[in-house]
């Protein structure tokens, strides 16, 4: 019988923990749904962005208090994972504060979680006052409704009670610590609770549970505990459904951020070769294609499985912080483009289309629809004026941008669908090497005019 | 600008036999357009006033195909780069400077994938050089101690993160230099790039360059700097739209410069 929490213990982690493999591998096996990329370059480049820009934060302070607020959270949920450790451990052997033999060590580490989770708590209730009460535009934007509104404060609610029962449950500790060294607790449960810790924060909430009979601390302590060590396992597997997840793909998305400058689009290679047969001479423009020759690759991209690997990764990583989209020039001045809604929509198709290859034992099934039109609209496309703001703003190297130009890419090449003055300028650049109707052959007659 | 100025191009080059210290290639805008040639031209007095031995292609050069490309159309793009590349491994160029962020980038980070590598510099780049090598004067003259506000090209600043060029040759001319709130790396489009040029906004509340030009003028400036003729057309447009164009000058960086020398 006196097993039977730890054997309660040792089934939740397995499911928690099993439950969330399962999920971020249907997430790798998405991503994959999209093109390879080649990212065996630069590899000293790629860590030092991981170290910089992930996990030192550095694009998220250009924003200072959003940023430094950021920060704070940020640390406290990595710092305050040490003691998961040590929960995981009491819960699975029944002891008690485990790592209390570090002795001081253990007392500065506790305070230290102890004043992070107060920070955290506080931080976490600013932001909550910024997106519900200050409503700061960017959380209030036409994508933002519904779904994407309520998982940014579920997030959020989560966050404040998981500090509060970790706040609760050491206050009870404490209080259960003094009852017995003071001799008011003498029962065998009780004397669990040695002298540990230092308690810097929930020292003001023990005075709360003075007086309390034994045995109801003893429940008040267990039940924080545990739904503390749940409510972290349930979070865990929140992240799947929500844009939460990250907290996790932060890292790897940045190590397959763009390396190249801004302003350098990738040249497609299957254009590159068409160009230079037209290009050579004694090329044979009548030529039957080689035996076993590969189709013509799809020029641009229409639906996810167009993009690539590194896009979709992009789309999973975006957490609608909507840094983007209120520096993008054409969401400002009142256009429907949103960098941010282009995340959004590849990644809702992404899902969609993913569930779609499970349901279809790894083949996917035409559902009639795709990511252009039925998610993102032409009007988003062509109101980006590739100026890179939207890429310059992530804090975690997304870049919205490429996929609005896979997705040009598509309209011109595959539809002949361009804008109809886009069509006239280039019209003109086939015929007279400029986007305007005027003559190759004076070029040069600036030079002659007054 | 009565006097006709000397323009050799390449082909006259070759002729000769010679080569020149740098390839300048002019540009769409700078070719063509009646606002963008006049930057065209300070920047050659320019050249001629440091005794760069420069060339130009004349009508061997094309579009480079950066409008194309953004638009989607990457076979048109290929194509002008190409052939661009064709003429510019012909005449075995190494340095090309142009006044156009737009043609700088393109040249710069897509020609080399295609076969064509130089080294490419924006015209404020090869100013300050030609600065430093102590081969150009900037200094004050009628622009010092006047409001000036410099607007960031995207394809400059955040493309190729070049932000302080322009921002030292405006400080040599001795001008009072201010910044509009969205600057440098976080500096707001004027709305010209990814082809929106040659196009119609899509509807909304108002127009890009009229947000950008209402941010410039709000730092009260004498002078709007910028260093893309596609800005320049931006901004004087946007000038106009707020009816300040007889208190407010939308220049080129190398117009400013050879204003002050009266050349």
């Amino acid at each position: 019988m006196q097993y039977i929490p730890n054997i309660l213990f040792f089934l939740a982690l397995v499911a928690g923990i099993g439950y969330f493999t399962m999920n971020m591998r249907k997430v790798i096996g998405r991503i994959k749904l999209g093109q390879e990329v080649d990212a065996s370059d630069h590899t000293k480049q790629r860590w030092s962005n991981v170290f910089r820009i992930a996990l030192g934060q550095s694009k998220m302070v250009v924003r200072p208090i959003a940023g430094l607020l950021h920060i704070v959270v940020y640390v406290g949920f990595i710092i305050i994972n040490i003691e998961v450790l040590e929960i995981i451990i009491d819960g699975l052997f029944g002891t008690h504060r485990v790592l209390s033999v570090l002795g001081p060590v253990y007392d500065f580490l506790i305070a230290s979680f102890e004043i992070l989770a107060l920070l955290v708590l506080l931080g976490v209730i600013f932001f909550w006052t910024r997106r519900n009460i200050q409503k700061i535009k960017r959380f209030w934007a036409r994508e933002m409704t519904s779904w994407p509104k309520n998982d940014a404060n579920y997030i959020l609610y989560f966050e404040m009670v998981l500090m509060v029962l970790f706040l609760t449950m050491n206050a009870a500790d404490l209080a259960l610590q003094n009852g017995v060294a003071s001799g008011a607790y003498t029962s065998e449960t009780a004397s669990h609770y040695i002298q540990a810790g230092a308690y810097p924060i929930s020292q003001f909430i023990a005075p709360l549970f003075e007086g309390m009979a034994e045995g109801t601390l003893i429940i008040i302590e267990r039940s924080a505990w545990w739904l503390h060590i749940l409510g972290i396992l349930v979070f865990l597997n929140y992240l799947y459904f929500s844009k939460h997840l990250h907290i996790i793909l932060a890292f790897p998305n940045v190590y397959y951020g763009k390396i190249k400058p801004k302003g350098q689009f990738k040249n497609l290679d299957s254009v590159t070769s068409e160009v230079k047969l037209m290009m050579n001479p004694s090329a044979d423009p009548y030529a039957a294609p080689a035996e076993g020759a590969e189709a013509p690759a799809k020029f641009g991209a229409s639906d996810v499985m167009d993009l690539s690997r590194t896009q979709l990764l992009n789309a999973y990583t975006c957490t609608e912080c909507g840094r983007c989209t209120s520096e993008c020039p054409a969401n400002i001045t009142g256009k429907k483009l949103s960098p941010r809604k282009i995340m959004m929509d590849t990644r809702d198709r992404l899902v969609e289309v993913g569930k779609n290859v499970e349901a279809n034992g790894g083949e996917f099934k035409d559902d009639g629809k795709q990511l252009l039109d039925d998610y993102i609209l032409r009007e988003e496309l062509w109101a980006c004026t590739t100026c890179n703001a939207c890429v310059e703003a992530c804090p975690v190297s997304i870049d919205p941008m490429s996929i609005i130009m896979d997705m040009r890419q598509y309209l011109v090449m595959e539809q002949s669908a361009a804008p109809n003055e886009l069509n006239v300028t280039m019209t003109n650049i086939e015929n007279n090497s400029a986007p305007w109707p005027f003559n190759q052959m004076d070029r040069l007659n600036w030079k002659d005019e007054v | 600008m009565s006097e006709t100025i000397t323009v050799p191009t390449m082909a006259e080059y070759m002729a000769q036999g010679k080569k020149p210290e740098v390839l300048f290639w002019v540009g769409c805008a700078g070719s063509f357009d009646d606002r963008a040639k006049k930057i065209t031209k300070a920047f050659v007095k320019l050249l001629h006033n440091a005794k760069v031995d420069f060339a130009v292609l004349g009508t061997e050069e094309g579009c480079t195909g950066d409008p194309a490309k953004r638009a989607g159309n990457e076979f048109l793009f290929q194509m002008q780069a190409m052939m661009n590349i064709e003429v510019l491994n012909g005449y075995e160029i190494k340095k090309v400077v142009t006044a156009c962020p737009h043609c700088f980038n393109t040249i710069k980070n897509e020609y080399p994938g295609l076969g064509g590598n130089y080294e490419v510099m924006h015209h404020t780049q090869f100013l300050k050089s030609l600065m430093n090598e102590g081969r150009l004067k900037v200094e004050g003259g009628k622009f010092k101690g006047k409001r000036i506000t410099f607007h960031d090209p995207c394809y400059l600043g955040r493309a190729n993160n070049e932000y302080e060029a322009p921002r030292e040759l405006l400080q040599k001319l001795e001008v009072e230099l201010t910044e509009m709130k969205r600057c440098k790396s976080r500096g707001l489009c004027c709305g010209a790039g990814g082809a929106q040029m040659f196009k119609e906004p899509e509807p909304g509340k108002k127009d890009v360059n009229i947000e950008r030009t209402d941010e410039a003028l709000d730092t009260k400036p004498d002078v709007i700097a910028a260093g893309c003729p596609f800005c320049n057309t931006m901004l004087t447009d946007g000038v106009k739209n707020f009816n300040k164009e007889d208190d407010v000058a939308v220049m080129d960086v190398a117009e400013m410069i050879a204003s002050a020398q009266d050349l």
